[in-house]
């Protein structure tokens, strides 16, 4: 009795070891190829980096020097836009699913937006190419900031609306017992207590829509002088690494790198910028003393 | 022309304060349905001025459905539906021309789970009256003292006003849940189960600032522990399903009489713990 007792425990023991075993082999699978992209965008892009990367704007193939400062200052316009755009209304929009989840208009977002995720950023770039291009007669940083806001907007949508249904019902419940309105209870109540997730889920879109090449090439077009004017093409971040990556030509493909690594750096501090944001009001409101 | 309006509340309140007996509100053949099912069924149930009214009975009887129909929480459940009236200084809460905000102004709400705000404790109890439009920085610090000198939780709280109401323990969070409460001058107070979630002192702390609140307010309290309901209330009413599965009120008496005589059988069963 008791010796199958053991036997039975020493069983369980080593099917947990080969149980954990595994589940830290899949993690290391995870994150093999991610710090290999991160290492081998970082070896070839990082030569090519200097201050006049950041500051000149691109020389023709065959002149040494020059830089991104018009994709710099394109992505920063349409991903602004953009974020401008979708930031309010996908907040807003958020807060109504949540609040209203069973309501018709709130099924209509929920589905609205999980077929809009689900098209092709591309198709995005055409539509809005049919939307705002061809009746313009021409390409535009606004178009591409459009665009990007149809990207962003059901990410921003979906996060909001998840990390409200998160907030424990009885705080909603606590402002409304006091007479508070429900918008005001969403906007003075649940909205700051589902603000680091809210804050996350903007900065996911963003993100994600400073990745962005295809629907750019129908809409920002690219451009390779400087340009600040939303009627104007720009040239972005991710369709600059298209154009200096299909090329023929050395030199254009280190710039690439070089592009692609900025890109990344820039998303990768946004992230932090925000958490030390999410930190910096939590020890605001003494939770960490 | 307020300020005699006001003199005449005060004055109102004194005068009911002498007499034992005034009733303050009044629940007269309430029924509250959630779609097909009907929670409660023809509660009567008088609730008198300052004085505590504990509602008891087991898990499911419809002890929280009757308190949250009292401020109209439960118009926040969709598909509720109350029928009866509720009378508030005889006034009917569930008339058309009735403001759900102005109900609930008057009939605050503390629940079984303390549920500060994330924020600091001052902006708490200062949620309520800045609600309803007190926004001079003097008015607010003379309402947020006397609001946590009320709840007694001054003393504990005075130098970090500031801090997230979230950093107090669970017997703080809950007082200033109810300094939050009377924050806004409310003329009676439901609380469900105010004490479940917390340890014997700070029970025992909540109970002992029912008996000083109650000498301003009404108080109405669901509670699942009887020792609870005889030591604190003035009058109990025991609710209990029906064979429908619909809660209703069994027996309403004067609290010593439900706990030592009480005429029904099943309230006998239930208070002296033989209830299965």
């Amino acid at each position: 009795m008791n010796n199958i007792s053991h036997r039975r425990q020493t069983w369980r023991k080593s099917v947990n070891v080969v149980m954990l075993s595994l589940t830290g082999l899949a993690a290391l699978l995870v994150v093999i190829p991610l710090l290999w992209i991160l290492g081998y965008v970082i070896r070839e892009g990082l030569p090519a980096i200097n201050i006049q990367f950041f500051t000149e704007l691109p020389t023709p193939v065959g002149v040494p020097g020059g830089g991104i400062v018009n994709a710099l200052v394109g992505s920063l316009m349409t991903v602004g836009l953009g974020l401008l755009i979708a930031a309010p209304i996908g907040i807003l929009g958020g807060i109504f699913s949540a609040v209203y989840p069973n309501s018709p208009l709130g099924l209509l977002v929920r589905f609205s937006t999980d077929v809009i995720s689900g098209i092709p950023s591309i198709v995005m770039g055409i539509f809005a190419y049919t939307l705002i291009v061809l009746p313009q007669k021409h390409f535009s940083a606004f178009s591409g900031g459009v665009v990007l806001s149809f990207i962003m907007l059901p990410i921003i949508i979906r996060t909001t609306e998840e990390m409200i249904r998160l907030v424990p019902n009885s705080l909603r419940e606590g402002s409304l017992a006091l007479g508070a309105a429900e918008w005001k209870t969403s906007f003075s109540v649940i909205l700051p207590a589902a603000l680091n997730g809210v804050i996350t889920g903007v900065m996911l879109a963003i993100a994600r829509a400073a990745g962005e090449a295809a629907p750019m090439l129908f809409t920002a077009f690219g451009n390779p002088f400087m340009n600040a004017d939303y009627n104007q093409p720009v040239a972005t971040l991710p369709h600059m690494i298209f154009i200096y990556a299909i090329s023929p030509y050395e030199d254009w493909h280190a710039k690439a790198w070089a592009t692609a690594l900025v890109l990344i750096t820039l998303v990768l501090l946004l992230n932090i910028l925000a958490r030390l944001l999410v930190w910096w009001r939590a020890r605001l409101l003494g939770n960490l003393k | 022309m307020q300020s005699s309006v006001q003199l005449q509340t005060l004055a109102s309140r004194e005068v009911s304060g002498l007499d034992d007996k005034k009733i303050k509100m009044q629940a007269e053949n309430l029924s509250v349905f959630y779609r097909d099912y009907q929670a409660i069924s023809s509660v009567d149930l008088p609730v008198y001025n300052q004085k505590i009214t504990a509602i008891i009975g087991p898990s499911g009887c419809g002890k929280s459905t009757l308190l949250r129909a009292l401020n109209r929480m439960n118009d926040l459940v969709s598909g509720s539906r109350a029928e009866g009236n509720i009378y508030l200084d005889g006034q009917n809460l569930y008339e058309k021309n009735v403001d759900v905000v102005d109900v609930r102004r008057r009939i605050g709400m503390v629940f079984q789970r303390p549920n500060p705000f994330p924020k600091s404790i001052y902006d708490n109890v200062a949620y309520g009256p800045r609600l309803y439009g007190i926004k001079r920085k003097n008015d607010l610090d003379e309402i947020v003292e006397k609001s946590l000198k009320q709840s007694a939780l001054w003393g504990e709280v005075k130098d970090k006003l500031h801090q997230s109401g979230l950093s107090l323990s669970g017997g703080q969070q809950q007082r200033l849940c109810i300094a939050r409460a009377i924050a806004v001058e409310p003329e009676v107070i439901l609380m469900d189960e105010p004490a479940a979630a917390l340890d014997p002192i700070s029970t025992l702390r909540i109970e002992e600032l029912m008996h000083d609140l109650v000498k301003q307010y009404t108080i109405i309290i669901v509670t699942h522990n009887m020792q609870q309901a005889a030591r604190v209330s003035d009058f109990t009413a025991m609710m209990m399903i029906d064979d429908k599965r619909a809660g209703r009120m069994i027996e309403y008496n004067e609290t010593n009489i439900i706990f030592t005589r009480p005429k029904d059988k099943r309230t006998e069963d239930y208070v002296t713990g033989r209830f299965g």
